[in-house]
Formats: structure tokens, C-alpha cells, sequence
């Protein structure tokens, strides 16, 4: 069996009087690559952001054997995080690429050798800060800077968003390629586009974990 | 030691890089120094108050002027930029990179001292230079003073801004509550505590003592206390403090008390930071 990467237990979030997620349990283990599913308002980020420790939470949180609140340098150090909307950075490309190098020990090379396998000729753009790219060279940018150091975790909200169709194609790829240890996190609308990709799928509605199957039963019970 | 891969470093030059791009750092800047070159094309150097004249009018005009400018100005630009990640999403990204709240924090804190602190003290050394090449009476004693007094206020204000940021999820929010405690800051300096006193009859010492608890004011005085040692311009109240303490004692807590209260505030708003919600 292979082993929890993530364990949840009994997890709850509150905003104030508002529970956002209502006691969830899950293990998310080495080797899944796992779509996120479910509407607007799930808990998808919410769950999301517990366990990079952005929020305070009731309930167990584990990430590779550490509390992603008190213990999160630890954690992240092994964590690719692309959010859904790429933040307005202001920093230059170099400084962010510099940033993400020093931060995490990496050749800056490895982020260009990256993005150019995205289709992203980084070097041209690589003194206009990074809020002034478009929507895709900001995405690119983004999934190369959360591979560059070759994370055993990586979260993904809606990933390919802003890709023209080449370079999903050129991403998921990539992603299908990537370390088998690895467990992915996808958040997602839809499962049709990363079907070649994932194993096991996870939908949330209103807080709570209402499917959790492998995506082979998910996909049988779809063309019954 | 390298701080390569230090996260409050990282932080740090992050920001500092960034604000040396912007065009609200340069229009700041250019405010001081236009400021002091202004003040010497109208012949302020010349003119006298109390029987001071050159470098020394100068520089207390300068830091009147600085006392109104600089804490509301550290108040917004701290909160606008620091509440203003939490509302774009630059701090959840930030923050899903291994750099600790601490780090992050004070990485924050430390950018926002420099550039703050730099343009002020590149004018009052403008001053300087420029009153050499005039060849006049450099004071300074008041020159230092006043290099660590405002960077003691500087300190002051962003420990309370910081604290403020911790604990706001909007800029509006945040602003409003700056802007509130600036005006209550302002308006508890001598005219309304005079009136106060007058009208409360509470013991002059205790409204004194209640005075110098407020930051601004103790810059006020201790920016006053080499310029017009027996503190003139401030009147009865300062048969007080001066019988209180001495001079030096004063202008050492003018600088420490104001630090200490802003790492305290500081300090406060890591810890704010730690135990909630960071976005």
C-alpha cells in the first residue's frame, strides 16, 4: 500500500460562525494523481490552503509527517503550489526566477529549460515584470517555477486555465511524465481534459467529500 | 555567512527591489530633497526665530515638516502594501514558498524601514552638504539627534502599521483605522491637552505624563530640546518635563521610547500573524 503523503482527519473550518469544511477524512497518498472536483463554493481552496497552513483549522492536518502550521517551512520545501489566478507580481521575470532560485537552492537554468519546454521563450521577456506578461506566458511561468525543484507534492488550481490548447497539451505531458512518487492535487471543474492523467478521483460539495474513487470506477459508472 | 535562501533576506531585497522601482518611491524621495533645496532658495537659512539662524532653522523646520508628512505616510503605504497582498493573492503565493510567517513578516518590516527611512536621511544629508558649500555652521549635534529621532518615529509608526496589517483583511479597513489613530495621535498633543486641563481640572502632571505616552509628542519635544534647550516654544509644560528630567535623559527617551513601543507593536502583529488566518 503506498504511503499517506497528506492525512486529514475530522477537519474543520470555520469562518467565523460559517463552517466551510465539515469534518473531512481523506489520506492522499504517494503516487495519486487526484482531480479535485466540485462547484464553486466546495472547499476546494479552502482545503487547499489548510494544508499549505495558510489557515487555522480544528481536526488533524499531516503533510509528509508535519504540521503544515507550525511546521511549514518544512513541509513547502517540498510543496509546487500553481494557484487559479496568477497574483500580480511585481517583481522582474529574472527577480522572480532569482527569488524561487535562491529560496529553494535550484539553478535559475532549470526554470528556463522549463518554461521553454512550455513553449515560453523566457529569456525575452526576462526584464519585464511579471504582471506585465499575458495570461499563458504568466501560467507557464508559473508551473515551471512549482517544477523547478521537483516537488513530491504539487497543488494545482485549474492549472492549465490561460494555456492555448498546445500547451495543455505540451503541460499535461509533463505532468504524466513527472516523478511516479509524486502525488498530484488538481482542483478542477471538469475531469474530461486531465482523464489521461489522474487515478483517483475526489469530489467536494458544500464542505463535505461526497465521491472518492479511482478514476477507472468513476469513468465505468460514467459510460454504464 | 551567505543569507542566500534566508526567507526574512529574500523577503527583504524582494521588496526593496521592487519599491526602488516605483514611481511612489521617487516621488517621495524627490519630496525631501525638493523640500530641503526649496527651503534654501527662500533663505529660510537666514531668517531667525528664537536667535537661531543657518543649518540649525533649517533642520527644525525640516523636522516639523517631517512630523506631519511621515506618519501618515508610513501608515498607508505600509498598510496599502502589505493588506493590498493579502486581497490580490501575492501573499498566498509568497506564502506557499518555505519562508516562515515570521520571515515574511519581518522581511516586510525591514524593506519598509529602509525605504522609508533612506529618502529622509539622503535630504538631511542634502542639508548638510549643501549648507558646507554655503559655509555655514554645521550643528551637528542636532544633525544626529534628528537623523535618530526619525528613525526612531519611522519605527514607531511602522510597528503600529504592521500591527494594523496583521490584523486587517481590507485596505479600507486598515486605513481607516491608521487614519483614525493618526488623528487621535495628532490631536492629542498640547492645544487639546491644555484644553483638557482646563476644562477637566485633572492634575497638570498627570495630563503631562499622559502627553509624553504619545509617541508624536515626544518626537515634537525631543525634536525642540537641542534647537531651544529650555523648550521656549512649548510653554508652561515644559517648566515640567525639564524639572523632571534632564536634557539628555529626555532626548534618550525621545529615541528609545518610540523604538521600543514600535517593536513592541511589531512584535504583536508576528504573533497576530502566526496564530490566524494569513490570507
Amino acid at each position: 500500500m503506498s504511503k499517506a503523503l497528506i492525512k486529514v482527519e475530522k477537519l474543520v473550518k470555520k469562518f467565523g460562525e460559517t463552517e466551510i469544511l465539515h469534518g473531512l477524512t481523506v489520506d492522499f497518498n504517494e503516487g495519486d494523481r487526484i482531480a479535485l472536483i466540485g462547484q464553486n463554493g466546495a472547499g476546494k481552496t479552502t482545503l487547499i490552503r489548510c494544508i499549505l497552513g495558510l489557515y487555522t483549522y480544528e481536526g488533524y492536518l499531516e503533510v509528509l509527517g508535519h504540521n503544515p502550521r507550525n511546521e511549514r517551512t518544512e513541509i513547502l520545501k517540498h510543496v509546487g503550489f500553481v494557484p487559479q489566478l496568477p497574483p500580480p507580481i511585481r517583481m522582474k521575470v529574472s527577480e522572480l526566477m532569482n527569488f524561487f532560485s535562491e529560496i529553494f537552492g535550484v539553478d535559475k537554468q532549470v526554470y528556463i529549460d522549463l518554461t521553454n519546454k512550455l513553449n515560453l521563450d523566457v529569456q525575452q521577456h526576462i526584464d519585464k515584470p511579471f504582471l506585465k506578461l499575458s495570461g499563458g506566458m504568466k501560467q507557464k511561468l508559473l508551473v515551471s517555477l512549482a517544477l523547478g525543484h521537483n516537488p513530491q507534492i504539487l497543488l494545482m488550481d485549474e492549472p492549465a486555465a490561460n494555456l492555448d490548447p498546445a500547451a495543455r497539451v505540451i503541460l499535461f505531458d509533463m505532468l504524466k511524465n513527472y516523478r511516479e512518487d509524486a502525488l498530484m492535487l488538481i482542483s478542477s471543474h471538469r475531469t474530461d481534459e486531465i482523464e489521461h492523467l489522474i487515478n483517483r478521483v475526489i469530489e467536494m460539495d458544500l464542505g463535505h467529500i461526497v465521491v472518492d474513487k479511482p478514476f477507472e470506477a468513476v469513468k465505468h459508472e460514467e459510460n454504464c | 555567512m551567505s543569507l542566500k535562501g534566508n526567507g526574512t533576506y529574500e523577503i527583504f531585497k524582494a521588496d526593496v527591489q521592487q519599491n526602488f522601482r516605483s514611481k511612489s518611491f521617487w516621488l517621495y524621495t524627490s519630496f525631501f530633497a525638493l523640500f530641503v533645496a526649496v527651503m534654501f532658495m527662500t533663505g529660510i537659512t537666514e531668517s531667525q526665530v528664537i536667535g537661531f539662524v543657518g543649518l540649525s532653522r533649517l533642520l527644525v523646520t525640516f523636522m516639523q515638516v517631517s512630523m506631519v508628512i511621515l506618519p501618515i505616510y508610513v501608515l498607508i503605504s505600509t498598510v496599502r502594501s502589505l493588506v493590498g497582498e493579502k486581497e490580490n493573492g501575492v501573499l498566498e503565493y509568497t506564502l506557499s514558498l518555505p519562508i516562515s510567517y515570521s520571515q515574511y513578516f519581518w522581511g516586510k518590516f525591514w524593506s519598509r524601514f529602509v525605504v522609508i527611512y533612506l529618502p529622509v536621511v539622503f535630504a538631511l544629508i542634502l542639508a548638510v552638504f549643501w549648507g558646507m558649500l554655503r559655509h555655514l555652521e554645521i550643528p551637528w549635534k542636532l544633525f544626529f539627534l534628528y537623523v535618530f529621532l526619525l528613525a526612531s518615529m519611522i519605527f514607531f509608526f511602522l510597528g503600529l502599521s504592521m500591527y494594523i496589517s496583521a490584523r486587517s483583511r481590507t485596505q479600507e479597513n486598515a486605513l481607516g483605522i491608521s487614519f483614525m489613530i493618526w488623528i487621535f495621535l495628532v490631536a492629542f498633543m498640547d492645544i487639546l491637552l491644555i484644553g483638557m486641563m482646563l476644562r477637566m481640572r485633572i492634575n497638570p502632571e498627570a495630563v503631562i505624563s499622559l502627553a509624553l505616552l504619545n509617541p508624536l509628542q515626544v518626537f515634537r519635544t525631543g525634536s525642540l530640546i537641542l534647537f531651544d534647550p529650555k523648550l521656549t516654544v512649548m510653554g508652561p509644560v515644559s517648566y515640567y518635563i525639564l524639572d523632571t528630567v534632564n536634557r539628555s535623559t529626555f532626548i534618550a527617551f525621545a529615541i528609545e521610547y518610540p523604538i521600543i513601543l514600535g517593536l513592541i507593536l511589531a512584535w504583536l502583529g508576528n504573533r497576530y500573524f502566526k496564530r490566524h488566518d494569513v490570507v
